[in-house]
């Protein structure tokens, strides 16, 4: 954990300089004008999004294959940063669009489609809450998780696929697409700087997840120790906070 | 400059949503912290 606070620092100014280039760099879009500088901050969410549940499909499918506990803690801290990010963008995305569209949500395949797909893993946060054995749960949910991720290249296939009210891609989207190159300097820093966010925001939830496994374990010492001895030492002082933080 | 309130809400929303998040990630840290070194405490209470 050495390297955590230049990271951070690191990351903080990377906050600063994408926000300072967003709106006072990056030149402004003819037609939108102002309000497209959302776009410095809409796009990198969902590339962090992506990429959070890309870790998560690789963890699952890890976990299926050596059941070893740390991958179901990288699928879990996975599936709420990811969580986090799709919320950002389904935040800034009707920001942007009442201003632009003259609506704040439409159901087009883009927007529902990730709109499925945020409740697809808040479904999995949910069903980890309601199983109590640890084995069961990281496979139900490694399983559930598999399945929640077949969404993600509808999601980013959709706006390719079916007309939407959501733009065309500009990046990858073929002829006609693309950014101007201050533009898109200023989008590779800001994705730059959410990524930067999202891998800290990561490595503290997978580092949360694992001491959490260290406390069942520690906990399941206690119960083994107290049933030979034949008394429940766990019992008889537990504290108001039950199980830590959950 | 036109829309300025989207845009500066879009800002905040997006920097708000991480740091809350971040800040009760670290405050569950914390507490599973210091469950731990009361279950260690009591472990060593049972072994002793």
């Amino acid at each position: 954990m050495k390297a955590r606070l230049p990271l951070t620092i690191l990351t903080a100014l990377l906050i600063f300089a994408a926000g300072y280039a967003a709106l006072f760099i990056a030149p402004e879009e003819k037609t939108m004008h102002a309000i497209q500088r959302i776009f410095y901050f809409h796009l990198p969410s969902w590339i962090a999004m992506f990429s959070a549940f890309s870790v998560v499909f690789y963890a699952n499918v890890a976990y299926l294959i050596t059941r070893k506990r740390k991958w179901d803690a990288l699928g879990v801290s996975g599936v709420e940063v990811g969580v986090i990010c799709c919320t950002i963008g389904l935040m800034t995305g009707p920001l942007w669009a009442r201003p632009v569209w003259g609506i704040w949500w439409t159901w087009d395949a883009r927007l529902t489609t990730t709109f499925i797909l945020w409740l697809l893993y808040i479904a999995y946060l949910l069903l980890r809450g309601l199983l109590e054995d640890p084995e069961k749960k990281a496979s139900l949910s490694a399983i559930f998780g598999i399945f929640a991720s077949l969404d993600i290249p509808l999601v980013y296939l959709s706006n390719r696929l079916w007309r939407t009210q959501h733009p065309q891609p500009v990046i990858l989207g073929g002829q006609g697409s693309g950014l101007d190159p201050t533009m898109g300097k200023v989008l590779l820093l800001c994705v730059i700087a959410v990524f930067c966010v999202m891998i800290l925001v990561l490595v503290d939830r997978y580092r949360l997840e694992l001491l959490r496994n260290e406390c069942d374990e520690l906990r399941f010492a206690i119960e083994s120790r107290g049933a030979e001895s034949g008394s429940n030492p766990l019992r008889a002082n537990e504290p108001a906070l039950g199980k830590a933080g959950r | 400059m036109k829309n300025f309130d989207f845009l500066f809400t879009a800002w905040m929303v997006v920097w708000a949503v991480f740091f809350t998040y971040e800040i009760s990630v670290a405050r569950r840290i914390t507490q599973v912290r210091q469950e731990i070194e009361r279950l260690k405490q009591q472990l060593q209470q049972a072994q002793g």
